[in-house]
């Protein structure tokens, strides 16, 4: 079995946006990088599939010079290789889908795995767009995942609850909080990885879709007020000012 | 044209795709052009409803093949809809339906998507969209390039609006199956309580609840004002039993309602950023310097096991969400 991993390189959860002096990208000044979160959970499932069932696991990162970071740690957590597809600017998700696209093509990938949203950009759109391209079955918030003869079942978070979906192999599974625990990288793995070399490839040229034109930050809120009196009185309060001031009620 | 794809629940439109359609409306007046709305299922009665909401064509494609929803046939009837009439924008409610089928549709017809927006106009006779990113720490001006635009839209943002359309109808043949995957089961559907990404208002705990058990007074609450009850991370991570889906915040649920009450959290950074898109926020919390106070519009100080029965209470004596 051969499986496929995208992973995304995103900015700190932390991290205080500042709107560069283009006005429509993030200010990259004092952003930690990170790892997308949930490309971990992708990433982890990987790693255990291949624990339980024997497969090759290929990390993959669309991106510049420093997502190597992303694709270091990957291969120290227990991927066989990993990919770099270099290019420049900031391409929306039916780009970089259609630059995995022309990778994965004819490597007889099995599965591939995904994040269900990139930290920050919020898409959730990449995984179901490659799945589209690569004319495979797709599976988004995935919280559980067994895999049969050339089959998956999984279980995705939906409103209220969760629905079991199944359908065949090659497909595109998107990782939810939730599909597991992801361990932390050990020593070991590590020293191993600083063996290992990420393959460097200029990612197919690909027109996007959509582009950011402006990115602004949210209107400050209003000042708040506060509530005095003892807790029935703060209650009562709190009840009047919504249903009076706010009409919430 | 302009295409909403709108989802059918117990016969009924679903509420985040009134409002789609209801947006849609604005922007097809906007453009001059029609507004045509889809409909996918084993039966699509209830889909005149649409008409209500400005549709003047209303789609259906019906048949047992289209029981359970399946991504690939889902987005091929979307995607073919789109061709087969010239629509130029399409639009569907960003529910767990709409995110999983709109961006395959999407790669299909060659187009650009923007997702959970909470904007929309007609620029130039194209779609622009503004949409949180950062998680709501920014919001991202989204322009397109491609001749085609999708969009889904954030549930409790665009108000449903009635407007009467013309609601022609036109059946449309389903797909003949053999798809690529399919929902065979769905699980665990909570009764009658709406969705977090759905609710008007949220009444949220955190580590200050102490125990999950205690989050009985939340439900309490919640029950008496009308509300669903939400988490953060610290409370759904201490073992609790609180689900995932419970968790309100940068890496849980992203929610929009009018009003939301947070009780015993503190206001970390990843947590604002799931809920600053809420119209209102009470925060109660006992510790008068909380982070949270600041993007709170009504604050109370004091120790939540005491507030949260007066609460209660209170809106119980006020007849408070029997509207
Ligand atoms: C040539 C090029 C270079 C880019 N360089 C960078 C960069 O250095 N830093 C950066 O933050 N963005 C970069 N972008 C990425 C681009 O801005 C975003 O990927 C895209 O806008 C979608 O972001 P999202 O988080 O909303 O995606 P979503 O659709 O929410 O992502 C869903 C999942 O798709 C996968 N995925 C998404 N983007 C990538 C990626 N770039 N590589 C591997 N897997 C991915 C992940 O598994 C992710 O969890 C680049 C794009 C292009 C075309
Ligand atoms: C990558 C990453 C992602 C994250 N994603 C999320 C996310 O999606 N959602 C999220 O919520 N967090 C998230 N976090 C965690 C976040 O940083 C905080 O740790 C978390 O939000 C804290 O939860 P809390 O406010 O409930 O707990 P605390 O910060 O411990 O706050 C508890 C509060 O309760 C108050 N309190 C205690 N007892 C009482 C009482 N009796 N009456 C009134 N008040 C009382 C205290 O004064 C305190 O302010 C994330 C963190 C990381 C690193």
């Amino acid at each position: 079995m051969k499986i496929l991993v995208a992973l995304k390189q995103v900015p700190d959860t932390e991290t205080k946006i500042k709107v560069a002096a283009d006005g429509r990208s993030l200010d990259p000044a004092d952003v930690k990088w990170i790892t997308s979160p949930y490309d971990e959970y992708a990433l982890e499932e990987a790693i255990r599939i291949k624990e339980a069932k024997g497969a090759e696991v290929v990390a993959l990162s669309v991106g510049g010079d420093s997502t190597k970071e992303v694709l270091k740690n990957a291969l120290a957590l227990g991927a066989d290789s990993a990919v770099l597809l270099k290019g420049d600017g900031q391409g929306d998700a039916y780009q970089v889908a259609q630059m995995i696209a022309a990778y994965v093509k004819d490597k007889g990938f099995d599965l591939i795995l995904c994040g269900n949203k990139g930290l920050g950009g919020d898409n959730a759109a990449m995984g179901p767009m490659l799945a589209e391209l690569l004319n495979v079955a797709q599976a988004n918030v995935i919280v559980k995942l067994e895999l049969g003869e050339g089959t998956f079942k999984a279980e995705r978070e939906i409103e209220g609850g969760s629905e079991i979906v199944e359908g065949a192999l090659p497909a595109v599974i998107t990782a939810q909080k939730g599909l597991n625990e992801p361990r932390y990288a050990s020593l070991k793995g590590i020293m191993a990885a600083k063996k290992k070399t990420i393959e460097e490839l200029d990612a197919t040229p690909a027109t996007s879709g959509a582009q950011v034109s402006a990115l602004a930050l949210p209107p400050e809120r209003p000042a708040g007020r506060k509530l005095e009196g003892d807790a029935a009185a703060q209650a009562q309060a709190l009840l009047q000012a919504l249903k009076d001031e706010a009409k919430v009620f | 044209m302009i295409l909403v794809f709108c989802e059918l629940k117990d016969g009924q439109i679903r509420k985040p795709s009134t409002e789609a359609l209801s947006e849609g409306r604005r922007l097809a007046d906007a453009a001059g052009k029609q507004l045509g709305a889809l409909f996918a299922g084993a039966s699509c009665a209830g889909a005149a409803e649409a008409a209500k909401f400005g549709a003047d064509v209303i789609f259906t494609a019906e048949g047992p093949t289209l029981a359970s929803y399946s991504s690939d046939a889902f987005a091929t009837l979307m995607a073919d809809t789109v061709k087969a009439k010239g629509a130029t924008v399409l639009l569907a409610a960003a529910t767990a339906v709409g995110k999983d089928v709109a961006p395959r549709a999407a790669a299909r017809l060659g187009a650009g998507y923007a997702s959970d927006v909470t904007a929309l106009s007609i620029v130039d006779g194209k779609l622009q969209a503004v949409r949180p990113v950062y998680a709501g720490k920014a919001f991202a001006t989204t322009t397109f390039s491609s001749a085609i635009q999708v969009a889904t839209t954030r549930p409790n943002v665009f108000p449903a609006a009635e407007k009467a359309g013309a609601g022609a109808t036109e059946v449309l043949p389903a797909p003949a199956g053999d798809f690529k995957s399919v929902v065979k089961e769905i699980l665990a559907k909570a009764s009658g309580k709406v969705d977090l990404s759905e609710a008007n208002v949220i009444v949220s705990g955190g580590r200050g609840m102490k125990d999950g058990a205690n989050f009985k007074i939340l439900e309490e609450l919640a029950d008496a004002i009308g509300g669903v009850v939400g988490a953060s991370r610290a409370a759904v991570d201490a073992g609790w039993g609180l689900p995932h889906s419970m968790q309100v915040g940068q890496t849980g649920k992203v929610v929009s309602p009018t009003l939301y009450i947070a009780c015993g959290i503190s206001g970390a950074i990843q947590h604002i950023a799931g809920m600053s898109g809420s119209k209102f926020v009470v925060a109660i919390n006992k510790d008068p310097e909380a982070p949270i106070f600041k993007l709170a519009n009504y604050g109370i100080v004091g120790d939540l096991f005491e507030v949260v029965p007066e609460l209660t209470k209170a809106a119980k004596a006020l007849g408070i969400g029997s509207n």
